[in-house]
């Protein structure tokens, strides 16, 4: 045969091995495709080709290897199994961009499943062969090193530390700087996933000088930016106080209240979330956000949107009012209790009622001025409807009934109290009755008034042991008012009169 | 000698009243001894008793002067002591009217001070409402501005469909599509082509330039030397053809900026230019005081290394490409 014809024979299996590796890489973008690929086989053969002479082949074989660990944690184990993984690492140091990418991407497909799995990616040595791609000028390779990072570093502290550790994070910050969009997104998203397990994490990234390039692309126009940004931010101050300082020294309060409008709903979520986090701590932070106006911001944010979304807003104005008697006055005069209620009626996932009824509590339970705001909303009927309510889970039970307690030690408004003197199980009724017998012995208004809409004639019906607290109030009630009209309500009064009428001789 | 006799007989008496008075007197001596001892005693009782209460009384003047003089101390002592109380515990309660309002004021101007947190309220409010109205404004905004690109994108898609469609333009013949004889009016679209202006279509070949750029991509730069050219002429569909650049497109070349983003650097970093900071025979001028320096100490080892040191000083205003992009 001549020369020709033998290369021939060489360039038309390089062609259909090019084809193959090009024909599963696009079958692997379906779901559907997954199953049949595996069972036929499709790790074990890919494998050789990822050694294959032609870089182009390489390429694709790795992109497919990629995509198909992307679907099932099954097929990113098989990678780990059959010992791909390090000889991937190896070939990421030496080369070209194309390969880096579609290495890295494998890299990050298998990471993504589980700890295990990312454990094994750091194990062989990934993430100093990625920290080294974070170094190269290809935007896209950089992009791919950040993501595998990103992907490793989210499951828990130790895999973020390894990550730290390798010197990922000066990088990251410096292709935040880049003028790609991919890649800021991408390192915003991998700096907050690493800051999110431990203080020590985030004192890491914030030391490299993160804040201040973040707090910089808080304005930018482009949605899934301002969505990462905003979750690092809020991963880095959850932590801790001085964490959460610096944080709101980077000057972003006033802009950052401007997001809250943004059409993008995740970060309106997100913004709404870094306050959270910055408010928790303590009240001179609550008072620089309730300051700038970001108090009236967030409770229309929890008039616009509804379900999960609402989670973080509820849970601020829960902190703000929690810090000081000032800061709850300050959420009430927001309109916060109104739209509170909103949120308590028109929800049903009852860890988001649950925290709607600790919100209230830390509201109301300041003073009587607060107490009334909430009563006047009609929030004690409803708190107790959820406490009451058997479908509800123990940890709204148990939230809206601290809430109630507390709000009803302070009520003094009787128009509020008074629902709640009918169908009451005996702990709430206490409080309640409690706090009539504080209020009725100085306000004779109010004792006219509980005569006339039944109050007397009710707190006559409750059957209490005699000696205990119920009781004393009760009597206190009672000596408020003359004895012919605690006669008169008490219950089967009617009974005695026919009796007396029976006994009674006409002179 | 009657005398005699009369003496003898006397003796004899004498005799007798002196045994006689010796006997009474010796009965007598143990009574009167007695009585003598008794008188004695009572004398020299009586004396010591008037010198005991002669003592006793001096010793009473000088108690009682003393005892006065001591309780007189106490009790001018006892007197400044209660006058120092009184003293006290009266400015004591003027201490406490003062320090009570004082305390009232402080805390009431203060700590919980009514107006301020009145006005901080009231004060809030005013910002909320400010806030809320910016806020809306801005949605507003940011609506208008969403609307508008859409509008935009509209329009032009509309014009780019005018221009594929050109084909059906109404002529005198024979009214196009858009233009039925049956309406009041033609149709936007047949408007729009009346608008549109006939353009060649672009030459086909940079776009098949570009797909052949695009597989060639990925098998960029390390072609196996016996597989060169064959790969290539299976895979290109048009490489006869020599390929020329469109001459109407106006893309500048090289590096060259926008005259707006020169002028913003320069405006944002006034003191960013591409002239050297140092001199420009600067390195003839080191080199010079280097050797002026060697001459006088000579140790040979330190003279090109300290040089490269001094050159590469004067090399930092080239690094500017790197910071130049930070700053746009």
């Amino acid at each position: 045969m001549s020369q020709r014809q033998i290369i021939q024979v060489f360039e038309q299996y390089q062609k259909s091995r090019f084809q193959f590796v090009q024909t599963v890489a696009d079958l692997a973008l379906r779901p559907q495709n997954i199953e049949i690929l595996q069972n036929a086989g499709v790790m074990s053969l890919l494998r050789p080709l990822m050694l294959d002479v032609v870089p182009s082949i390489q390429q694709t074989a790795a992109l497919a290897l990629g995509r198909l660990a992307d679907h099932s944690d099954d097929l990113a184990e098989a990678v780990v199994k059959e010992d791909i993984l390090p000889q991937l690492v190896q070939s990421l140091a030496s080369q070209n961009r194309f390969y880096k990418k579609a290495a890295a991407f494998v890299l990050r497909s298998v990471a993504k499943h589980s700890p295990e799995l990312s454990q094994a990616v750091v194990a062989c040595g990934g993430v100093d062969a990625l920290v080294l791609c974070l170094e190269e000028f290809d935007p896209g390779v950089k992009e791919a090193a950040a993501w595998a990072l990103g992907y490793i570093a989210r499951h828990n502290a130790s895999l973020s530390q390894s990550v730290v550790d390798a010197g990922a994070v000066p990088l990251l910050v410096l292709c935040l700087l880049e003028p790609e969009m991919a890649l800021k997104r991408i390192a915003a998203s991998t700096l907050s996933d690493i800051s999110k397990h431990t203080p020590e994490l985030s004192q890491t990234v914030v030391d490299v000088g993160a804040i201040a390039h973040l707090a910089q692309m808080i304005l930018n126009p482009d949605a899934k930016l301002k969505r990462q940004v905003f979750s690092a931010l809020s991963q880095i101050s959850k932590h801790s106080v001085s964490l959460a300082e610096m944080v709101i020294e980077a000057d972003i309060f006033p802009a950052a209240v401007a997001c809250l409008k943004d059409p993008d709903d995740y970060v309106r979520k997100n913004v709404t979330t870094l306050m959270r986090e910055v408010v928790k701590h303590t009240p001179e932070l609550s008072q620089v956000i309730v300051n700038c106006g970001g108090m009236a911001a967030v409770i229309d944010y929890l008039g616009e949107c509804r379900g999960n979304l609402r989670l973080p807003g509820i849970m601020m104005l829960g902190y703000v009012a929690a810090h000081s008697e000032n800061l709850a006055m300050a959420v009430i005069l927001s309109k916060g209790v109104p739209q509170l209620a909103l949120c308590l009626s028109e929800e049903h996932e009852h860890h988001i009622k649950a925290a709607t009824a600790w919100s209230i509590g830390q509201i109301g339970h300041h003073t009587p001025e607060h107490a009334k705001a909430v009563a006047t909303s009609d929030l004690l009927t409803k708190l107790l409807e959820l406490y009451m309510d058997a479908s509800s889970s123990e940890d709204l039970q148990a939230k809206s009934k601290k809430a109630l307690k507390s709000i009803l030690q302070k009520c003094t408004y009787l128009p509020g109290l008074e629902p709640l003197l009918y169908d009451v199980p005996s702990n709430i009724l206490k409080y309640v009755v409690c706090q009539f017998s504080k209020v009725l012995p100085n306000d004779s208004k109010a004792r006219r008034l509980f005569v006339t809409s039944g109050g007397l004639k009710k707190v006559q019906e409750i059957d209490a042991e005699p000696g205990s607290s119920l009781q004393e109030h009760i009597n206190a009630i009672n000596s408020c008012f003359p004895e012919e009209i605690v006669r008169y309500y008490s219950p089967g009064y009617s009974e005695v009169l026919l009796e007396r009428l029976e006994n009674y001789q006409p002179a | 000698m009657a005398e005699l006799l009369k003496i003898k007989s006397e003796v004899e008496e004498f005799k007798k009243e002196y045994f006689y008075r010796n006997s009474q007197a010796e009965e007598n001596r143990q009574r009167e001894y007695q009585a003598a001892n008794r008188i004695q005693s009572w004398f020299r009782a009586s004396k010591v008793r008037a010198y005991l209460s002669h003592l006793h009384k001096k010793a009473i003047i000088i108690q009682r002067i003393w005892r006065g003089f001591t309780a007189r101390a106490r009790f001018r002592q006892m007197v400044k002591a209660a006058y120092f109380i009184m003293k006290m515990n009266f400015y004591e309660e003027m201490a406490v009217r003062i320090q009570k309002r004082w305390r009232g004021f402080f805390v009431r101007k203060y700590i919980h001070n009514y107006y301020a947190r009145k006005s901080y309220l009231e004060g809030l409010s005013r910002k909320n409402e400010l806030v809320r109205m910016e806020l809306a404004e801005l949605e507003e905004l940011q609506k208008r501005e969403r609307d508008c690109v859409e509008m935009v994108k509209e329009q032009t898609a509309k014009v780019y469909q005018a221009h594929r469609l050109h084909h059906l333009l109404s002529t005198k013949q024979c009214p196009g599509v858009f233009n039925s004889p049956f309406r009041p009016a033609p149709h936007e679209m047949e408007l729009l082509l009346r608008q549109v202006k006939y353009q060649a279509p672009a030459r086909l070949d940079p776009r098949g330039r570009a797909c052949l750029m695009g597989m060639l991509g990925p098998t960029d730069h390390s072609f196996p030397g016996t597989l060169g050219s064959p790969w290539i002429k299976t895979t290109g569909t048009c490489s006869s053809k020599p390929i020329l650049p469109p001459i109407s497109s106006k893309k500048q070349q090289g590096l060259l900026r926008e005259p707006g983003e020169v002028w913003e650097q320069r405006m944002l970093c006034p003191d960013l230019t591409l002239r050297l900071q140092t001199s420009y025979t600067h390195l003839e001028e080191a080199q010079n005081q280097l050797r002026h320096k060697y001459i006088r100490l000579p140790t040979g080892k330190l003279g090109t290394g300290s040089m490269l040191h001094h050159l590469s000083h004067s090399s930092n205003s080239f690094t500017q490409p790197a910071y130049a992009k930070s700053f746009r």
